[in-house]
């Protein structure tokens, strides 16, 4: 199936419609609008998604106070890849203590819509969902201490008002895994 | 130790980046123990087919006589990418060098494959 143009700094986000892992469904846009929206694509089974987990959860709770809001998307194809079931998802919720909700896209068509490449893929978007920044978490997934260092700052220069000065850095992970 | 040399393999597959930097570490952990970096069978794993044919778990997978650097621990054979964990704890998409030092001067004291 023909994928979406990449979604890149400046575009609007497509919009969303997926359900969390305990069935709730979330949309973007959504009631409310955040002044900031942090949407990443990530799995249950590639190890970049996994070594930059817990950085970018820390994020998600630091910006909880501001009212940033926070998505995780696994789109992976869950029948060639168990370990990205819905109940593998729904697992790693429970048991990890996620500070965001983890949105299941079974058909995969959220990460068409979006152009999704890699697990992690980062986009931070605005108050108006433009995206601000798009690409890897920070410049290193081997090193904790980077600390999501690429996302903060461009949630800094967002809610502070100003142009966000890294805007987009290459995506570093595993395929996003097609049917 | 024998001068028989241990047979090392370095299987990958596209979807994982991290199988040449594998390469790199390994080449240079072999350097390391004097065995010649270029003597690496590299081979592309493309198929599922591939996978179960190879025992192949995900990628990078490396093998030193036949012994897992860091021995699979029940996962299915696939088209993936390998979660390894280092001694210090951290996730890594490539092993931790000590083991990859250790498998490599394990092997080459008990003798090539």
């Amino acid at each position: 199936m023909a994928q979406a143009t990449a979604t890149k700094v400046g575009d609007s986000a497509p919009p969303l419609e997926l359900p969390d892992t305990e069935g709730q469904t979330h949309t973007l846009p959504a009631p409310g609008e955040a002044p900031a929206t942090v949407v990443v694509w990530t799995c249950n089974h590639c190890p970049y998604a996994l070594a930059w987990h817990d950085r970018l959860a820390q994020v998600a709770r630091d910006y909880a106070p501001r009212e940033v809001r926070f998505l995780a998307v696994n789109s992976n194809d869950a029948e060639r890849y168990p370990r990205d079931s819905l109940e593998a998802m729904r697992e790693r919720v429970r048991e990890e203590e996620w500070p965001l909700p983890y949105l299941h896209d079974e058909s995969q068509q959220a990460a068409r819509d979006w152009a999704a490449q890699v697990t992690p893929h980062v986009y931070v978007l605005d108050g108006d969902l433009r995206v601000r920044y798009e690409g890897a978490p920070d410049g290193d997934h081997m090193d904790p201490a980077q600390n999501a260092s690429w996302v903060r700052e461009a949630l800094d220069d967002l809610l502070g008002g100003r142009e966000v000065s890294r805007a987009e850095s290459q995506p570093v992970g595993c395929s996003i895994k097609w049917r | 130790m024998t001068d028989e040399a241990p047979k090392v393999e370095l299987l990958w597959w596209e979807g994982c980046p991290s199988w040449e930097r594998a390469l790199a570490v390994l080449s240079e952990e072999m350097s390391a123990v004097g065995l010649d970096p270029a003597s690496v069978e590299v081979r592309e794993v493309r198929t599922d087919q591939d996978a179960g044919r190879e025992g192949f778990v995900g990628s990078p997978t490396i093998r030193v006589s036949g012994r897992d650097v860091q021995p699979p621990d029940g996962e299915p054979a696939g088209l993936t990418c390998r979660v390894y964990r280092l001694r210090d704890g951290r996730i890594s998409p490539l092993p931790d060098r000590a083991d990859l030092r250790d498998t490599l001067a394990n092997a080459i004291e008990g003798g090539g494959q």
